[in-house]
C-alpha cells in the first residue's frame, strides 16, 4: 500500500480536524489555539474552518481549562482541551485527578465525562526546570482517566481519534520533539482508523531482549536496537502507547521469549513508568527472568538550562544500549 | 515624594540605555546562535516601567518578577557579566547556568528571581512580604506581573491573601497589551486591569503611562509608601514589548497590523526618548553626559559578552546534580539511599 511520510504534528491536526467535521459536539479550547494558530501549530487553520464557537482561545487559566472541560463534557459536549505544555497541566491537576477522573465514580455511573486533554510534553532544548517535564506517569496514577502517548504519526492519528470518540476522559500527550518527525501514513487511510485504548504495539521484533518504551523513548529504543544488532543482539521494541490501561500481555509475551528487559522512559526515575513495568514483570514473570530488569530514565534532578549538563541528564540511545549490554 | 533630582534622571537614563543595549545584544546573539534555547523574553520597550518604579524603593526592599527578568536584574545592580553568562548557561552565570534567561536572581540585591510558570511567583511575593511583616520590618515587596497572568488563579488567590493579611506588596501589572498572542480584551473581562484590585478591597493607584519614567516614579513612590504603612497596592503600567513575546514569537513576521502598532509605539512613545526630552527640557544640554552613558552601555555589554563567551560551561555530573537540596546532617544518606541528592 502506498504511504507518505507525515510529521506527527500534521497527523494530529488531521485527526482532530476530521473528528470536528464528523461530530459537531467536538470543540477545542486552550491558550493560543485560535488566533495564534496553536503554540505548536497543531490547530493551524482551525479558527478559519470552524469559527470562534468551536475553536476557543482561553486566558492563561489552566485550572479553569481543566474544569470547564469536565463541565462541558458532563453536559453533553466533547471538549478537546489543550494545555500549551504539560507543565501547565500541573495547575489543573485537581480538575484532572479529582473531577475528570472521578466524577463518574462518585456518582456511581450517573454521569460521564467524554473529554480529551491534549498536552505537549517532554524535556530538552534548554527549556529549563519548570518547562521540562514528561510527567505522564503522574496522570496515569489516577484511576478514572486514560493516558495515551503516541510515538509516531499513524499511532497519533488513530489514538487521538479513539480518545475523542471514547466516552471516558483521556489525557493525550504529544512529545514536542516528535511534532516535526515524519513517519509513514498510508495514502488511503480510513477516517475511522482507530487504535483501541490500551493496545500496545511491537515496533521491532527480536529475541534477545525486550525494550519497553512509549513516546520519545521508542525512538531511543529503536536506535539502540539498530546499534545492538551490529553486535549481534536482537532487541524487541514494545511500544506500550498507552500508560493507562497498560497492555501487559504484549510485554509478557515478549518477555517470555527474551527473558530480559530494559525499560526506557523520558521521565524521572522515582515512582515511574519503569518502576511500574518492572514491578509487574517481577510479580508475574518471575519464572522467566534471566537477568535483573534495567531502567533507563532521566537523571533524578530538575533539568538545568545549560546544554551540556542538560544532555547529561537526558536518556538517549547510547544509555539504552549500555543498559542492554549489562544484561545480555 | 521628592521630585527626582538631575542625578537621578541621568542615572535612569544610564539604566535604560544599558537595558536596551543588553536586550538588543541578546536578540542578536540568539539570531547568531551564540545564545541558545527556546525562551528569551526581552525587556526592550519596558525599560521605564522597571526603572521608574524601582527608583521608589530603598535597598532593603524586595523584588520579584516573571521570566521577562533581565531588565529587572540589571536595574537592581546585577553584574551584566554574570547576567550574560547566565544567558549562555555558563558556570560564571548568576545562577551557575542552571536557570538561564528566565531564572535570574540575586540574593545580594534582594532580587528573589524570575519565574517561568505564569503567575507562579505571585504567592511567593505574598510570602516574602509576610516574612517582612512577621519580623516587624517595614520593607515592601515590589512584584511585577503581566497582563495575561492576571487571569490566572494564582493572581487572585495571592491578591486576596495580601489583602486580608495587609501584606506590604506593590503589585505592578505590566500591561504590554498581550499575553503571547492574545490581546488583553480577549483574555480579561475587566480590561482596566488595575480595577481587579477592587474585588479584593486593595487600593489601586490606577493606570500609568509606563513609557514615561517620571510618571511611573511618581505613582510608584506613593504606592510604595502606602504599602509600607498600610498594605497591598496595585498599579497598572501601560507599556509595550518591542521584541514580541519571546524569541520563538513570529507574530511580527506574520501580522502587518502588529508591526504597524509596534512602529507607532516606537515612534511616539519610546521610553528612552521621552526621558531624554524631559532631562533636556529641564536641564538644557546634557548631550555629552547622555552620550557617555550610551558609550558605557555599549562597552559594558560588549565586555559582558566577551566574559560570558570565555567562561566555562558546567559539564560534569556534579555540576548537574549539585544544589537540588541543602546539604544537611538531618538527612540519612547511605550507599543504599535513593533520591537524597548529592552534597
Ligand atoms: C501556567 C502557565 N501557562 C502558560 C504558560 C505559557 N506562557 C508563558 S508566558 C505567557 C504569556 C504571559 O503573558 P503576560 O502575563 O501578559 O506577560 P508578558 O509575557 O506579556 O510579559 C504564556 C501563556 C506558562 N509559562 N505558564
Ligand atoms: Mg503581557
Amino acid at each position: 500500500m502506498a504511504a507518505r511520510n507525515v510529521a506527527m504534528r500534521e497527523a494530529i491536526r488531521r485527526a482532530l480536524r476530521e473528528e470536528m467535521r464528523r461530530d459537531e459536539n467536538v470543540f477545542v479550547m486552550g491558550e493560543e489555539v485560535a488566533y495564534w494558530q496553536g503554540t505548536h501549530r497543531v490547530t493551524r487553520g482551525f479558527l478559519e474552518e470552524f469559527g470562534e464557537r468551536r475553536v476557543r482561545d482561553t486566558p492563561i487559566s489552566e485550572m479553569a481549562i481543566g474544569g470547564v472541560a469536565v463541565g462541558a463534557a458532563l453536559a453533553g459536549l466533547r471538549p478537546v482541551a489543550e494545555f500549551m505544555t504539560i507543565n501547565f497541566a500541573f495547575l489543573a491537576l485537581d480538575a484532572i485527578a479529582n473531577h475528570a477522573a472521578k466524577v463518574r465514580y462518585f456518582f456511581d455511573g450517573m454521569f460521564k465525562a467524554p473529554l480529551v486533554y491534549r498536552a505537549a510534553s517532554g524535556w530538552g532544548n534548554q527549556a529549563t526546570a519548570s518547562h521540562s517535564h514528561a510527567p505522564e506517569p503522574i496522570f496515569a496514577h489516577f484511576p478514572g482517566i486514560y493516558v495515551g502517548c503516541p510515538s509516531n504519526s499513524l499511532d497519533a492519528y488513530g489514538m487521538l481519534k479513539a480518545s475523542i470518540r471514547d466516552d471516558n476522559p483521556v489525557l493525550f500527550t504529544e512529545s514536542i520533539a516528535l511534532y516535526p518527525k515524519p513517519s509513514p501514513m498510508p495514502d488511503d487511510l480510513d477516517g475511522d482508523y482507530l487504535i483501541p485504548i490500551g493496545k500496545g504495539d511491537i515496533k521491532r521484533e527480536g529475541g534477545d531482549v525486550t525494550l519497553v518504551a512509549y513516546a520519545r523513548g521508542v525512538d531511543w529504543a529503536l536506535q539502540a536496537a539498530r546499534q545492538l544488532a551490529r553486535d549481534g543482539v536482537e532487541a524487541e521494541v514494545v511500544d506500550l502507547r498507552w500508560l493507562r490501561p497498560l497492555d501487559m500481555d504484549l510485554v509478557y509475551s515478549s518477555f517470555k521469549k527474551t527473558n530480559r528487559c530494559v525499560i526506557v522512559e523520558e521521565s524521572l526515575p522515582m515512582y515511574s513508568f519503569g518502576s511500574e513495568i518492572a514491578a509487574l514483570l517481577q510479580e508475574n514473570m518471575f519464572d522467566y527472568m534471566d537477568a535483573p530488569i534495567k531502567r533507563v530514565a532521566a537523571e533524578d534532578v530538575p533539568l538545568p538550562y545549560s546544554k551540556e549538563i542538560e544532555l547529561l541528564a537526558l536518556p538517549n540511545a547510547q544509555k539504552v544500549a549500555d543498559a542492554v549490554k549489562e544484561i545480555v | 515624594m521628592a521630585a527626582p533630582t538631575k542625578e537621578m534622571l541621568l542615572d535612569w537614563y544610564r539604566q535604560m540605555v544599558l537595558i536596551r543595549e543588553f536586550e538588543e545584544t541578546c536578540h542578536r546573539l540568539y539570531e547568531e546562535k551564540r545564545i541558545t534555547g527556546v525562551y528569551l523574553h526581552l525587556y526592550s520597550g519596558h525599560e521605564a516601567s522597571g526603572v521608574g518604579s524601582m527608583a521608589a524603593l530603598r535597598k532593603t526592599d524586595h523584588v520579584i518578577t516573571a521570566y521577562r527578568d533581565h531588565g529587572i536584574g540589571l536595574i537592581l545592580g546585577m553584574d551584566p557579566k554574570a547576567v550574560m553568562a547566565e544567558m549562555m548557561g555558563k558556570k560564571t552565570g548568576s545562577s551557575g547556568g542552571k536557570g538561564g534567561s528566565m531564572h535570574l536572581a540575586s540574593a545580594e540585591h534582594n532580587f528573589w528571581g524570575g519565574y517561568a510558570i505564569v503567575g507562579g511567583h505571585l504567592p511567593l511575593a505574598a510570602g516574602i512580604a509576610l516574612a517582612s511583616k512577621y519580623r516587624g520590618e517595614d520593607d515592601v515587596t515590589m512584584t511585577y506581573v503581566g497582563d495575561g497572568a492576571t487571569n490566572n488563579g494564582y493572581f487572585h488567590e495571592s491578591l486576596n491573601m495580601s489583602a486580608i493579611w495587609d501584606l506590604p506588596v506593590v503589585w505592578i501589572i505590566e500591561n504590554n497589551g498581550y499575553g503571547m498572542g492574545t490581546e488583553v480584551a480577549r483574555a480579561s473581562g475587566q480590561v482596566e486591569l488595575h480595577r481587579k484590585a477592587e474585588a479584593y478591597g486593595i487600593k489601586s493607584f490606577g493606570r500609568v503611562d509606563a513609557q514615561n519614567a517620571l510618571e511611573v516614579y511618581a505613582v510608584a513612590s506613593k504606592a510604595v509608601e502606602y504599602a509600607r504603612r498600610k498594605g497591598p497596592a496595585v498599579i497598572e503600567h501601560v507599556t509595550y514589548r518591542y521584541r514580541g513575546h519571546g524569541v520563538s514569537d513570529k507574530q511580527y513576521d506574520a501580522r502587518d497590523d502588529m508591526s504597524a502598532e509596534l512602529q507607532e509605539w516606537m515612534a511616539t512613545r519610546e521610553p528612552i526618548k521621552i526621558l531624554r526630552d524631559c532631562i533636556e527640557s529641564a536641564y538644557g544640554d546634557v548631550a555629552a553626559i547622555l552620550a557617555g552613558h550610551e558609550a558605557d552601555a555599549a562597552r559594558i555589554v560588549a565586555e559582558s559578552v566577551k566574559f560570558a563567551e570565555a567562561s566555562e560551561l558546567p559539564a560534569t555530573y556534579e555540576d548537574l546534580m549539585r544544589n537540588a537540596y541543602v546539604a544537611s546532617d538531618l538527612v540519612h544518606k547511605s550507599e543504599g539511599s535513593v533520591g537524597a541528592g548529592i552534597d
